[in-house]
């Protein structure tokens, strides 16, 4: 039984369908890429997946729990962890107090009101931090951090949820070239250890081929192509999709 | 948060040697003050040139007992809660005599509990609520001015002689307007059974909507009005009134209308013919209120509002107090203002020891517009004491002793 | 028939009034994010200008309309000169920082005002030419209203004209979208904002100058104007301007009918619709969700560890506050009884909206709830005074269950504005169930029991009881369920991601905030002997959020700081001058543009930065 199972999502705004029915599956432990052209519908789809977006039909099954549109909460709760385009971190505290608060809700203490959240999972914080190469800046405030070094905190923070899937939406995004790279490897290693299957969209080709198992290629909301990345890479309709991005292909 | 507190600690030890009690004076006899300054001051920046003019007469006189008067006076900002911080001031650290003052109802009523509470001697100056005497009344409380009931008492004798039977009411929505009113139909029922009440309205004070309830009011088709609108409102009601023709045909009987706060902003669009209580200043031709008119002009260069008559009296008044008791013990004052005389600009009134309201009264008269501006005419002074409920019925209404 | 078409025809020209005020507002606010509160006062000079300028001037078409035009500009002039002395500083403050200090504006004007016109009505002859009425299926129709029900849709048409014809209208429009993207565009933001300010405060003086043939200028036209000019602003949708206007028509109409058939619903009527509105349109009914809020978080203050070092003021700080009052005598501790009191309420205040990121205008409600919970358990009930001081966190609890789930679901101003029309329809109910309440004169004789009757008991007793409640809050801020809450307000999405049912821990947030509200509400009605509805005014509310921005929202220090500085500052001030709106103003404009982010916000600062460097 596959661990993602969307069939037939879609999502129109005023007219224009910005996701039209979607399919695909994901195997446990498995490493896919959803990639296309700008507009293509993949941050849509991925908020559809989140519980951010609720589809206006086709369904999502996680694990055999039918979680279209659920809310972002119960998804999360399930076992599908996410980040997003543009990080977000809980700004005005630390980074510890932020992985922290991540276990907080992980272990359903929110409600909690007297203890001090400060001595509440300090150590598995800390492991978390270390795991992401974080734990030298554990007491700094997140809102001045480094942008690389957000993105580094948000996996800790997607991590503290013992999550079966995860979600990681252009992970690398504003990043420098190197950065991605290492970012991406710190993540897929993680993944790999842990036996976390991957959904991740990402507009840099030499990540995405080299840690994919398989690429669903969006275009215009739809699936264009679908296959290992040598049978992507060679498939005519997505090199013209990429007309004049080609340059993505030659590595 | 814990924090917090220390540094609120700091702060506050900072201010409590700014508010820390000032020593016992022998010297002046000291009177507390509140009034609602900057909340109201149309009435009450008049209300305060009266009382000082009256505590300056006096202490060039010699004062009282042969001690000066010195009045610290307060703004209570409109809210009855500050008023009563207030109170505590006076009483606690200022350690006035007796407390005065206070326009609005729910104000006077405050520092009434307040003064009950603390066994302080309270002469309540203008708030015109009834309860303020009768239902909430109290051992330690006084109060001048002519209450909610007595004026529309004076109103409805007049409205009874008027032929219309269709009555409509407009008034502000608070206890102010809604107990005039209620007053005011009960007792021109009583004297008219035949009395039709046809509409009513009640805009939010200072919110008058003039058109749509000037509209609603023209619908119910009444032949006469019943007003208690005042101030702005007021100003509304009669500019949108008169052009729409609410007011052709019609009799409108006003409480308050004729007094000069309330009048002179309306300049020569005055509402000729409206049957109203005020204070015709200019035409009150008795010796004990040319010398008070005399006297108010030489001081402040402006003309008196009822609102001087008012503080003036009340001071007037306190003085008599204090000399009939000998003495600034509050039970002894309390003893000296029951049944307590008092000469006033408007004559001679009396403290009733049945309910501590003085018998001052208002002026009823009608409306006119002369040389560009509304004035009072075919005016009569009623005399306080004839519109009152009988004694009995005051006396079950104030609570037990 | 004829009369609903006059009624019509009235709630048109209301809706224009209404509609002039409301729009420079949304234009402001729109733009700058500031909640301007002077508007209410630049309406109010624009009609006291007018007033002179028309005395002044020639009694011809000329001079009436030239003189409401000038009132207009110099109103504007006066908007743009307070942009540019006093808000330009404070751009970079935490939100809703400014408007505090349009406040202090607020209250220099009310006393210049009164200085300069004095306290009587001011009526202006109406124009030449439209002074009587026309004949409208038999019914007299001001001729002035007619031409007010026109002024309405020709300044909608011009400003439309304005933001779509012009380049600076353009300008606007974009800014109104997204603030930093015009500053990315190389457009001079400030002049453009002061730009905007001058309009807004045009509108608002030409508002405030046209009605003067309706209404005499008086000193109440800023703190009545300003609450409908908002309520307006947000039922339209705010920086929307037809919006504003479809809002002015609905609330004027229904207010033209409602009257006829429930006279006394003026109090609560627009406050009514925004609740309704709001609950099923949480943005207004022209407005939009707010783009992603830009840089979420990134003002959100960090609070500190919560560890242990604050002990250290702490325990000399509560020796000094229960042994020092009672020696400086009973004034002195009643004074600072009401302080303690009202450093709990703004920390009620504060805990919302600083770590739950939800301003409230109409935090009073739960206050003023908790009052009559209390008086109400004590006259009816009888109740002793413990009893009574417990029933009063319940009551408004209960209140916040019920309205919170409406509430929270909004964000920012309009949330801000939502509790405000709770506030409002709680006012009015306690104003005028005279039955229950007693209306406006309150329920009197709430006296604390005999044991605590003594003034130093009493504030011994405020002092525990307030003590720990602030201990308590300052608790769960640093508890996992506080983390929550700032966590939410810093990043929703990522809050959500992560497991957290938002919804809950801001509604349980909004009842905990609430709770403490009542509790200083009970207390309160204990320590004056007294309830009334001014306890629920939107005064309070405002007061309330003053001493949480002067403070500073950034630090829990804050309130308590706000507390003694506000009330200490206007209990002084007011006992020395009748000018004290004036001084208390000055005060409050010097301390913002001192110290933009509070005064304890400032002052941890300060520390942070001398520790820093040792």
């Amino acid at each position: 039984m596959s661990l993602l199972a969307v069939d037939g999502i879609a999502k129109a705004y005023g007219g224009v369908e910005a996701v039209a029915g979607v399919s695909f599956a994901l195997a446990e432990g498995e490493f896919v890429a959803l990639i296309g052209p700008n507009g293509a519908g993949k941050t849509t789809c991925f908020n559809m997946l989140g519980g951010q977006i609720r589809p206006d039909r086709g369904t999502v099954r996680f694990e055999g729990h039918d979680i279209t549109g659920a809310s972002p909460r119960r998804i999360a709760r399930l076992g599908v962890a996410r980040t997003f385009q543009i990080t977000q971190s809980f700004a005005s505290m630390s980074v510890r107090e932020n992985v922290q608060l991540a276990l907080i809700a992980h272990h359903r203490r929110v409600f909690s009101f007297l203890p001090r959240a400060a001595a509440l999972y300090r150590p598995e914080a800390t492991a978390l931090l270390e795991r992401v190469g974080m734990a030298d800046q554990a007491e700094r405030q997140c809102g001045i951090l480094a942008y690389g070094d957000l993105k580094r905190v948000e996996l800790a923070l997607a991590l503290a949820q013992a999550p079966r899937l995860l979600l990681m939406d252009e992970p690398t995004a504003g990043m420098a070239a190197q950065e991605r790279l290492t970012l991406m490897a710190l993540a897929a290693g993680l993944a790999r250890a842990q036996d976390i299957s991957l959904l991740f969209t990402e507009h840099d080709m030499d990540v995405v081929f080299a840690h994919a198992d398989r690429i669903i290629v969006l275009d215009r909301g739809r699936i264009l192509a679908e296959g290992p990345p040598a049978a992507v890479r060679a498939d005519r309709r997505v090199r013209e999709v990429y007309l004049g991005s080609g340059a993505m292909f030659a590595a | 948060m814990r924090k917090a507190l220390g540094t609120a600690g700091l702060g506050l030890a900072a201010a409590l040697l700014a508010v820390s009690p000032a020593p016992a004076q022998q010297g002046p006899i000291k009177i507390g003050e509140i009034n609602s300054y900057t909340a109201i001051a149309g009435f009450t920046v008049p209300y305060r040139n009266g009382w000082t003019l009256a505590v300056e007469e006096i202490n060039a006189g010699g004062g009282v007992l042969g001690r000066k008067l010195e009045v610290v006076s307060r703004d209570d900002g409109g809210k009855p809660e500050d008023a009563v911080r207030i109170a505590g001031e006076l009483v606690g650290d200022q350690k006035v005599a007796l407390l005065a003052g206070t326009f609005l109802s729910n104000i006077g009523l405050a520092v009434a509990d307040y003064a009950t509470q603390n066994k302080v001697l309270f002469v309540a100056a203008e708030p015109l609520t009834d309860a303020i005497v009768w239902q909430k009344g109290s051992h330690y409380v006084f109060r001048l001015r002519p209450s909610t009931y007595m004026q529309a008492a004076m109103l409805a004798e007049e409205a009874a002689k008027l032929p219309a039977k269709r009555w409509a009411t407009i008034a502000p929505n608070y206890e102010y307007g809604t107990s005039f009113v209620a007053n005011f139909k009960k007792l021109l029922s009583a004297r008219r059974p035949d009395v039709q009440w046809v509409g009513e309205q009640w805009p939010a004070l200072g919110k008058l909507d003039a058109g749509p309830t000037v509209e609603a009011l023209i619908e119910a088709k009444p032949e006469a009005i019943f007003n208690a609108e005042f101030g702005g409102d007021l100003i509304k009601l009669v500019r949108e009134g008169t052009t729409r023709g609410l007011f052709t045909g019609r009799t409108v009987v006003s409480a308050l209308s004729g007094e000069p706060e309330y009048l002179d902003p309306l300049k020569d669009e005055a509402p000729s013919g409206w049957i109203v209580t005020g204070y015709p200043w200019y035409a009150i031709d008795t010796p004990e209120h040319k010398r008070f008119l005399a006297a108010y002009q030489n001081r402040f260069h402006d003309y008196p509002r009822l609102g001087s008559v008012v503080g003036y009296s009340t001071f007037k008044a306190i003085a008599a107090a204090i000399a009939k008791a000998g003495s600034t013990d509050t039970q002894k004052m309390i003893a000296a203002m029951d049944g307590l005389p008092v000469e006033t600009p408007f004559g001679g009134i009396v403290f009733r020891a049945i309910d501590h309201q003085s018998t001052m009264g208002a002026w009823v008269g009608k409306i006119a517009v002369k040389d560009g501006k509304g004035v009072m005419v075919d005016f009569h002074y009623d005399d306080g004491k004839n519109y009152q409920p009988t004694d009995a019925d005051v006396a079950a209404l104030r609570p037990a002793k | 028939m004829d009369f609903v078409v006059i009624q019509l025809l009235n709630g048109l020209a209301s809706a224009s009034s209404l509609f002039l005020v409301a729009c420079g507002l949304s234009i402001i606010f729109g733009v700058t994010r500031i909640v301007n509160f002077a508007h209410g006062s630049f309406y109010m000079l624009g009609a006291y200008i007018a007033y002179s300028l028309v005395e002044l001037l020639p009694r011809t078409p000329l001079g009436f309309w030239g003189g409401v035009a000038l009132a207009a500009l110099a109103v504007g002039a006066i908007g743009g000169a307070v942009e540019i002395a006093l808000l330009k500083r404070i751009y970079r403050a935490p939100e809703l920082f400014q408007l505090l200090a349009t406040f202090g504006v607020v209250l220099v004007v009310a006393d210049l005002a009164l200085k300069i016109w004095g306290a009587e009505e001011l009526l202006a002859p109406r124009p030449p030419g439209l002074r009587g009425a026309v004949m409208i299926l038999g019914r007299a129709f001001p001729q002035y209203d007619l031409l007010l029900i026109a002024v309405g849709p020709v300044v909608l048409a011009a400003l439309w004209l304005l933001f779509h014809r012009t380049r600076w209208g353009a300008l606007v429009r974009a800014a109104t979208q997204d603030r930093d993207m015009v500053a990315a565009l190389g457009v001079n933001q400030g002049r453009l904002f002061t730009g905007v300010f001058f309009l807004g405060s045009l509108l608002a003086g030409l508002g405030g100058a046209l009605q003067l043939p309706r209404e005499a200028a008086n000193l109440q036209m800023d703190l009545s104007t300003i609450a409908e000019a908002f309520v307006i602003t947000v039922v339209g949708g705010m920086g929307s301007i037809a919006g504003a206007y479809v809002a002015a028509l609905l609330v004027a109409v229904l207010q033209a009918f409602g009257i006829v058939v429930f006279p006394k619903i003026t109090l609560v009527l627009i406050f009514l619709v925004m609740a309704v509105v709001l609950a099923f349109r949480p943005y207004g009914l022209f407005g939009r969700a707010a783009a992603e809020p830009r840089a979420a978080g990134a003002e959100a203050q960090p609070l500190g560890a919560g560890d242990g070092r604050a002990w250290r003021w702490v325990v000399p700080g509560l020796a000094l506050l229960a042994v020092l009052p009672p020696l400086a005598g009973g004034y002195a501790v009643s004074v600072v009884t009401e302080i303690v009191i009202l450093a709990l309420f703004a920390a009620s205040l504060h805990f919302m909206m600083g770590p739950g990121g939800m301003p409230s205008f109409g935090h009073a409600a739960f206050f003023g709830l908790g009052a009559y919970g209390a008086a109400l358990a004590a006259r009816d009930v009888g109740a002793p005074m413990l009893l009574g001081l417990a029933v009063a966190p319940v009551a408004a609890a209960l209140l916040a269950l019920a309205c919170g789930w409406f509430c929270v679901r909004l964000s920012g101003v309009y949330l801000a504005m939502l509790t405000l029309a709770v506030a409002q329809i709680v006012w009015s109910v306690a104003f005028q169930w005279t039955g229950i309440t007693g209306g406006d004169n309150g329920i009197l004789g709430v006296w604390p029991a005999d044991w605590a009757r003594g003034k130093t008991v009493f504030y011994l007793l405020t002092l525990l009881l307030c003590g720990g409640s602030l201990w308590l809050l300052r608790r769960i801020v640093f508890a996992p369920f506080g983390a929550a809450l700032r966590g939410g307000r810093d990043a929703p999405r990522r809050a959500e991601a992560s497991g957290i049912d938002l919804t809950a821990v801001r509604w349980t947030g909004f009842v905990i905030a609430a709770l403490f509200a009542g509790l200083a509400g009970g207390l309160f009605a204990y320590s004056k002997g007294s309830v009334f509805p001014t306890y629920i005014a939107i005064s309070r509310s405002i007061d309330a959020l003053l001493m949480v921005l002067l403070g500073g929202i950034g630090t829990l220090a804050g309130p308590p700081v706000g507390a003694v500085v506000f009330v200490g500052l206007q209990e002084e001030i007011s006992r020395y001058t009748d000018l004290w709106r004036l001084l208390l103003g000055l005060v409050i404009i010097t301390l913002v543009v001192a110290f933009p982010e509070g005064i304890a916000g400032f002052a941890a600062r300060w520390r942070r930065r001398a520790e820093g460097a040792t």
